[in-house]
């Protein structure tokens, strides 16, 4: 189990390397940043201060070793657009695209896998028929659509919810949260349902597909065959052997809707990483656009690592044979 | 229609059906057996002759499309194919148990084993998680599971292919069922392995008095298992009686067939080394005997006319070549 853990952690550090090199390469990609810096007026000698400045006129290795230590330690530098500190500005954007995709994927869950559960169980039903159709456009409608049409509904047509705005937020701990207010609570049903929904569909048909499978097993006809009761089948036996593809697909999708909550963010002025990130393209702000990547890309490392533990708790062919689970 | 022992179990003109976009197939049509307490019943047939479907119609387990069509099925003598599906399931491994053909599959690889014993323990008997563990560790010893204290933690995936059937017979007799279905318990296990797996089959049946339905391939292992057999052939019995008669003085060309021997039925002296040709598909079942394009013995009725199960000698076999005999109503059962 430790061996796998520093095996999975080594890899996590590979990519963050990855990833680091690839948001260090969008300095020397996106123009020069030393020209966007200074005045358009500042003379060749001023440019070539600034350059030795920031340490531009060393060899990119060197480059790239400052920054990732720098990155390490949390430090990506003054945004260009806000003039404030990267990782300030991050902090305090992190918890509000953090509280987002919680409860969008909380609500992908919860509502994701008893839909999967019961169409799995009830195939032939209308019901289910009816919740594989209005899935599949779920998964079909580009989110960015789905917020539209949500705004114009219940926030222009019924005016139950705000359209836009995180609401009032309370800071608890240098963390600003919307869970505490009814504004910041109404401000984020449209917003998650928007970013949620594509994954609810998925999990809910990745949950039914799995249940199906499952069904047919031999252990579960077995199951059946000793009388035990339909609960202890279906929920005992099956579907706790469609949790590890579930986790893992969930682990991933999380993910993503961190990763994608930019789109809504942008549809939502939610004010999280997301809508900062945008921004930041829009102004070619680079530090920031940097920050974001690396800051997803851990995101990402964390979300598989845990994936990859949560297995060993689920699945006991794991948990004995170490050997055979580095395959996985 | 009153003798000695009444049957533990009893089969009447049972049929099942599939109803297909392609019609409706006959798997199983007009099949009658008994078994008494304690007996072992072996069950033979080719592939796709409708042993399987048959041990599954009997635990009410038939999944849809597929469905009892007609005829009845009694435990002690009590009907249970129309039961609610919840007085079924508390007969499922309580009054029925049932074992299927492959170990390795049988157990949900989470849990461990003794979860799965005490587990199927508790769902039939009244007994708190130690008394049920107890008896589990009872079970486990019972079917020769070493250091069974132990091993009762274990995880399927750490027991060899013929520990686990082990496990799952254990898993058959929690409830301590009056009938155990048994279908294919050997086929999927190694050879050297398959001998004591059946052994142990016997000695428990025999200790518990429980009775048998052993679904098997191997005519070795009917003969040193079974009291009586049945040939299935195309979904319909062919003949049933008892396992010394049926191998050495088997009354239906199939069956002689199937043992490589010579029918005994009067003056035809002629080999069957096997029998040619293969069962007919379910929707190609012909008219009159299902065996008549393969028999060596067919003649213009088999053709016409569908033979019933027929006294023929110490047993009973569905073919017109005992037509001649004198046929007791009371025996026609
Ligand atoms: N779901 C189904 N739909 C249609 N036909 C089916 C279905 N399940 C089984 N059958 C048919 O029922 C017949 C009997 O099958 P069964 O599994 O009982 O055979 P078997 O005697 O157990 O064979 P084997 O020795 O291969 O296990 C087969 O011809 C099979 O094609
Ligand atoms: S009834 Fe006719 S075809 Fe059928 S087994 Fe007997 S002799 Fe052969
Ligand atoms: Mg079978």
């Amino acid at each position: 189990m430790i061996a796998f853990v520093i095996r999975r952690m080594a890899q996590g550090v590979i990519v963050m390397l990855v990833v680091g090199f690839i948001a260090f390469s969008l300095f020397n990609f996106v123009g020069d940043p030393v020209s966007l810096m200074l005045p358009p007026e500042a003379t060749q000698a001023d440019r070539q201060a600034m350059r030795e400045n920031l340490g531009l006129d060393k060899p990119f290795y060197v480059q790239f070793a400052t920054f990732a230590s720098n990155a390490v330690q949390g430090n990506f530098g003054i945004s260009l657009r806000l003039g404030r500190p990267v990782s300030t500005l991050l902090v305090e954007r992190l918890p509000a695209t953090l509280e987002l995709a919680f409860v969008a994927a909380t609500l992908a869950l919860v509502v994701g896998i008893p839909l999967g559960v019961y169409t799995g169980l009830n195939r032939n039903s209308w019901l289910s028929r009816v919740f594989l159709t209005v899935s599949l456009i779920g998964v079909s409608l580009p989110t960015f659509l789905i917020g539209i049409f949500l705004i114009l509904i219940f926030a222009v047509w019924l005016g139950w919810l705000p359209s836009f705005g995180r609401g009032d937020t309370v800071m608890v701990g240098g963390w600003s949260t919307g869970f505490l207010t009814g504004s910041g609570l109404k401000a984020l049903i449209l917003p998650s349902i928007t970013l949620g929904l594509f994954q609810l569909t998925l999990i809910m048909r990745l949950v039914r597909s799995e249940m199906l499978e499952v069904l047919r097993t031999d252990y579960i006809k077995f199951a059946r065959a000793r009388g035990l009761t339909n609960r202890a089948v279906n929920f005992g036996h099956a579907l706790r052997n469609t949790l590890v593809p579930v986790i893992t697909i969930t682990g991933l999708q999380l993910g993503a809707i961190i990763a994608f909550a930019i789109i809504t963010e942008t549809v939502f002025q939610w004010p999280g990483m997301g809508l900062l990130f945008i921004q930041a393209v829009q102004f070619a702000d680079i530090p920031v656009m940097a920050a974001y990547l690396c800051l997803i890309g851990f995101i990402f490392v964390v979300i598989n690592l845990v994936v990859d533990m949560l297995y060993y708790f689920v699945d006991p062919r794991l948990r004995i044979d170490t050997g055979a689970a580095g395959g996985h | 229609m009153s003798q000695a022992p009444s049957p533990l179990l009893e089969v009447r003109h049972l049929r099942v059906e599939f109803n297909t976009r392609r019609g409706t197939l006959v798997a199983i049509d007009d099949v009658s057996f008994a078994i008494a307490p304690g007996e072992v019943l072996g069950v033979v047939g080719e592939s796709g002759a409708g042993k399987s479907i048959t041990g599954t119609a009997i635990i009410g387990l038939l999944e849809p499309p597929g469905r009892i069509a007609a005829g009845e099925i009694r435990l002690e003598g009590e009907r249970i194919d129309n039961l609610p599906a919840e007085a079924m399931r508390k007969i499922r491994g309580r009054r029925i148990g049932a074992i299927f053909q492959d170990p390795l599959t049988s157990l949900n690889p989470l849990y461990t084993v003794g979860r799965q014993i005490t587990e199927t323990i508790q769902t039939h008997l009244p007994m708190n998680a130690a008394e049920a563990r107890a008896r589990a560790v009872d079970l486990l010893k019972e079917v020769g599971i070493p250091a069974a204290e132990r091993r009762i933690d274990h995880y399927p995936h750490q027991f060899s292919g013929g520990m686990r059937q082990r496990v799952v017979i254990a898993l058959a007799l929690c409830a301590n069922p009056r009938l155990i279905i048994a279908d294919e318990p050997t086929t999927a296990l190694d050879v050297s392995i398959q001998a004591q797996i059946i052994q142990l089959l016997k000695r428990l049946g025999r200790e518990h008095g429980t009775a048998v339905m052993l679904v098997t391939h191997d005519m070795g292992v009917i003969a040193e298992t079974a009291d009586r057999v049945a040939v299935m052939y195309a979904g319909r019995l062919a003949e049933i009686g008892p396992v010394q008669e049926v191998i050495h003085n088997p009354q239906h060309p199939y069956t002689a067939g199937l043992m490589g021997s010579i029918p005994a039925i009067g003056q035809e002296v002629e080999r069957l080394p096997q029998i040619e040709g293969s069962m007919p598909r379910l929707d190609a079942i012909p008219k009159g005997c299902a065996f008549n394009p393969r028999c060596p013995k067919v003649f213009d009725r088999c053709r016409e006319e569908r033979p019933d199960l027929l006294p023929a000698g110490a047993t009973r076999a569905a073919c017109w070549l005992h037509a001649g005999k004198a046929v007791d109503a009371d025996e026609r059962r």
